[in-house]
């Protein structure tokens, strides 16, 4: 008998042993470690990062240089989009199209949300790895096969999907209409399609997760605000995106099968079409029951890393840790029924703009919250100013500077006149645009030890940080005022309006700080690639925080602890506990006999 | 060549920053410790003045932008509604300062402040009933009356008296351009579908309405002012948005389907050009045009017209690759000067006669492709029409 168990025992090593043998194959490229999977997540975030940035760079040369020539639209776009260097229109819409659509799923979603969750959620509740490696797997290639195709549409012969990343029908539906409704927009869709597997998969994966596998002792209250955001970010994405790609499933029906979804009474190109009864505002509903929800599953997660990393530099516990919870449930939950303050005007009955902007002016309440709790987190505290925290403090500012303009977008009379104009791109940009990046940012530097067990040099970092903070505010804060003065987005060149031609110096204001805060981007990139390599070697834990990621070995291992999961005995905040000599206490560090709980 | 010249200057603005981060890095070379990239007592000095610097930048800029900018938003509002409008954002945009001039303020002055330290000790402070109720309170009470402001607002903008004495007026929209058509004597339009475009039809109303006979329909916008304006918007290919920022007005176009909007103009657009401010603009904007004038002489090409203001339609949804250049004149007459202007303009039905006789002459020759040369075929046949016309009027 006991000889049997033994013999089953050995087996087991002998299997465990097999496991760690990973070929170049099993370990870089078809992993099922979720740590690996995380720097796969943000590798190719980071490359689509850089297409994103440089497409937003060109089309803002052409807006404050309309039609001139540069040699470097001919080299990038080629000779016919840009014959003599001088931009075409189609191209300019579609460098508008997919830098909107990369930045917002494959940089601030999957690039951000896929990094941190699949780092970070099996790293602090105490797992091995994700509840399903071999999904979290598929999850990455078919986000990298998307990406792919999301690319491949740049080559196509007409040129990529061009009608907004908002793909609004008929617009999107017609190839008589735009070129890039054509196949560039197929391939949009089906790129689309499978991004929204590929997410789904995560977001079930982390769900799972993070109510079964944690550690003994990790309770929902002792979760840090990182999974906590990122599990309600999952919740999100898993309720809207299948209404996306119910639209886009939809749109393709309209677009190869003839069926009328959307579609209803159009005439183009000298000749009547078949389709009628469908209605586009259909699919603006379907559309943006995904789409707001999106700028949440993009925000949250910034949000979690970003208290965090503050508790951890303030050498103090994030203030209001059920508040900040409480908040970010509501604000999950307001996020869904908000959808149609980007409809406004869209001839959907005013009486439902109503409800909207009153559900929508509601969301100001829990991220009032969440700022003057971050804020109140600084308070008395002892800041260490790593680049990560400066991040975190910059996304502070830049979620209350463009989140207060949410205040007149969201309130429907308001939205009238600014609807479409550039006072949304500034306010959008800056809420969730610049607020997300500087979350993805300070979770990077944050992180990197933990990712490649070296560290980012931290003046590099320093740089980094205040040359982005400068531009980012030169380039959207200016923006606010050419959108009240009425000028409208997606406008390929304003030299058909004399009306505007007072904006054009903003517009070389702005486009000169859109320049340098990308080139300034290069500092991070060369901080980043050669670090992973040369970089200091990191030790065991260098911001002395307390959270479990923190507990394991620098040197990567599967399963991530050596030994047995650490238990957990606290909250993830206890910087500065007055009943401890030390600024930190570990979750892993049990309560001192009668030592009692300082927070609710 | 400027941007490449920015582009240079970059590069070696990088480059030295990086050498100076060397120059950096090399002093720390005897401490050989592993948390050399972590903030030192130093560094936190240092980050909490340039984090103070950088509040004193955000309020220096915004002031130095509502100086030198807040000239370009739009200003009085040109429609009845459009004060309305004005005075709720006017009441947000003080709150919005006040706030973001308060929280900026305590984010950095508590980053400057609070900079660590070695001997320093943080304050263990996780929660607070009493401050975490005041800031969900307060926040509730604000929204709650802008919330009630905006909806009274909306409400009256957006729901029209059914029994108001409105002139009803379509705009119509299709790649790249605008038209409009007047409902005439009976104030009521015909009905239409893209179905029965033909010819100079070219907005396919059914000619069989009653209602449609006398409609008219014309490629620039007159309104009169005083008069509440009831647009109805169809587009027949692709999502329009009927944009016209001075009268603080905006629906978008959907095939489909018809959506409206509806306004009082109050000021004519002779009357617009006299404001101080328009004048200012004009004045600026034609120096701008002037200097450009000179450039683009200098390089070969012709000067730049001087600008007068008028009132803009615009389109402001995604529409196709020449979006940017769909746009239509809108013209805000007095009462009198309205009812002339439209006295003058013929009705659909004339001006499918007219086709149909002029095109009667000149068999097997193709009906003109484009309607605005339908339109000056019309014009030139004018005469002829009339008497068919009359033959026709009295069967």
């Amino acid at each position: 008998m006991s000889a049997e168990a033994h013999d089953h025992g050995h087996e087991h090593d002998h299997e465990h042993e097999h496991h760690h043998k990973d070929t170049f194959i099993t370990k870089y490229i078809f992993s099922i470690d979720h740590k690996m999977i995380a720097k796969q997540y943000l590798i190719t975030g980071i490359i689509m990062g850089i297409i994103g940035i440089v497409m937003s760079l060109l089309f803002r040369m052409q807006l404050a240089w309309p039609e001139e020539s540069f040699k470097i639209f001919n080299v990038l776009l080629g000779d016919k989009f840009a014959p003599d260097g001088v931009m075409a229109n189609d191209i300019y819409l579609a460098l508008v199209t997919i830098h909107g659509t990369i930045m917002v799923f494959f940089v601030l979603t999957a690039g951000l949300s896929g990094t941190f969750s699949n780092l970070l959620i099996p790293l602090q509740i105490g797992a091995r790895d994700m509840a399903s490696g071999f999904m979290n797997m598929i999850s990455y290639w078919l986000f990298f096969l998307s990406a792919v195709i999301m690319l491949s549409s740049l080559f196509v012969e007409a040129g990529p999907a061009s009608a907004g990343w908002t793909i609004y029908p008929p617009l999107s539906a017609l190839p008589q209409a735009i070129p890039g409704s054509g196949t560039g927009m197929t391939l949009w869709l089906v790129s689309m399609a499978i991004f929204i597997a590929s997410s789904l998969m995560g977001s079930l994966n982390y769900i799972v997760t993070v109510i079964n596998l944690r550690t003994k002792g990790m309770s929902m209250t002792r979760l840090p605000l990182t999974i906590w955001t990122f599990f309600v970010t999952a919740i999100i994405g898993v309720i809207s995106f299948p209404v996306l790609l119910s639209a886009a499933l939809l749109l393709i029906f309209d677009r190869s099968f003839g069926t009328s979804f959307f579609l209803s009474d159009i005439y183009i190109a000298g000749e009547v079409l078949h389709y009628q009864g469908g209605s586009p505002v259909l699919f603006e509903h379907l559309f943006w029951f995904l789409g707001h929800p999106e700028v949440y599953i993009v925000i949250l997660p910034a949000m979690g890393l970003v208290s965090e990393i503050m508790a951890t530099n303030s050498r103090k516990p994030i203030f209001g840790y059920r508040a900040m919870i409480m908040s970010v449930l509501a604000i999950a939950f307001l996020s869904t029924i908000v959808w149609g303050h980007h409809m406004f005007i869209s001839g959907m009955n005013p009486f439902l703009g109503s409800v909207f902007t009153f559900t929508t002016l509601l969301i100001a309440i829990p991220s009032a919250v969440k700022a003057f709790n971050w804020i109140t987190t600084l308070w008395k505290g002892n800041l260490q100013f790593n680049p990560a925290m400066l991040f975190s403090i910059g996304m502070v500012s830049t979620f209350i500077t463009g989140g207060l303009t949410g205040i007149i977008l969201g309130d429907s009379t308001l939205d009238i006149n600014v609807h479409d104009t550039y006072f949304v791109i500034a306010h959008f940009h800056l809420v969730m645009g610049i607020s997300a990046l500087y979350g993805m940012f300070a979770g990077i530097y944050h992180w990197f030890p933990k990712m490649y067990g070296r560290m980012l040099n931290k003046n590099l970092g320093y740089i980094h940080f205040w040359v982005t903070a400068v531009c980012a505010y030169g380039v959207f804060f200016p923006m606010h005022f050419i959108g009240l003065a009425g000028l409208p987005r997606r406008y390929y060149t304003n030299t058909n309006f004399p009306l505007f031609d007072d904006l054009q110096n903003v517009n070389v204001l702005i486009t000169t700080f859109a320049l340098v805060g990308g080139a300034f981007q290069l500092v991070f990139l060369y901080n980043f690639f050669s670090s992973i390599f040369y970089g200091k070697k990191a030790v065991q834990n260098p911001w002395k925080s307390t959270t479990l990621e923190w507990t394991t070995p620098v040197e990567h291992i599967h399963g991530n602890w050596p030994g047995e999961i650490p238990h957990v005995y606290r909250w993830p905040y206890d910087y500065s506990n007055p009943n401890h000599d030390v600024d930190f206490v570990p979750q892993n560090v049990p309560m001192k006999e009668g030592e009692e709980v300082l927070h609710h | 060549m400027t941007s490449l010249l920015v582009i240079i200057v970059l590069v070696l603005l990088a480059v030295a920053l990086w050498q100076l981060t060397k120059i950096f890095d090399l002093t720390q070379v005897g401490s050989s410790s592993d948390d050399s990239q972590v903030a030192s007592d130093n560094d936190n000095n240092i980050q909490g003045y340039i984090m103070f610097g950088f509040l004193a930048f955000i309020y220096i800029f915004t002031i130095y932008g509502l100086l030198k900018w807040g000239g370009l938003a739009l200003h009085t509002p040109a429609s009845e509604h459009g004060l309305l409008v004005d005075n709720l954002m006017n009441i947000t945009w003080v709150l919005i300062f006040v706030v973001q001039f308060i929280t900026q303020g305590l984010l950095y002055w508590f980053s400057f402040k609070n900079r660590g330290h070695k001997d320093r000790k943080a304050l263990f402070f996780a929660d607070s009933s009493k401050l975490e109720a005041i800031w969900s309170i307060i926040p509730s009470v604000v929204l709650a009356c802008l919330i009630l402001y905006g909806l009274y607002a909306w409400n009256n903008i957006m729901f029209v008296d059914k029994d108001e004495d409105v002139i009803e007026i379509e705009l119509y929209a299709q790649q790249f351009k605008w038209t409009a058509r007047y409902a005439g004597q009976d104030n009521v339009l015909g009905k239409a579908n893209v179905r029965l475009i033909e010819g100079v039809n070219t907005l396919g109303v059914d000619m069989s309405d009653p209602n449609a006979q006398d409609d008219i329909v014309v490629s620039e916008l007159h309104i009169p002012k005083g008069k509440k304006i009831h647009f109805k918007m169809r587009s027949q290919d692709v999502l329009h948005s009927a944009y016209m920022p001075h009268f603080r007005a905006q629906m978008n176009c959907v095939p489909g389907m018809v959506t409206e909007f509806a306004f009082i103009p109050t000021y004519t657009t002779a009357e617009y050009r006299e404001l101080p401010f328009m004048i200012e603009k004009v004045a600026n904007i034609n120096k701008l045009r002037a200097e450009k004038s000179v450039e683009l002489v200098a390089k070969g090409g012709t000067s730049l017209d001087p600008y007068t203001f008028d009132y803009l339609l615009l389109c402001n949804k995604i529409c196709g690759a020449s979006h940017y250049n769909m746009q239509m004149k809108v013209v805000v007459d007095s009462p009198e000067d309205y009812k002339k202007w439209l006295s003058e303009k013929t009705t659909l039905t004339q001006d499918i006669k007219a086709a149909a006789a002029a095109e009667k002459p000149a068999e097997g020759v193709k009906a003109p492709t484009t309607d605005s040369t339908a339109k000056d075929t019309v014009k030139a046949v004018i005469d002829t029409v009339k008497a068919v016309v009359a033959k026709v009027a009295m069967k």
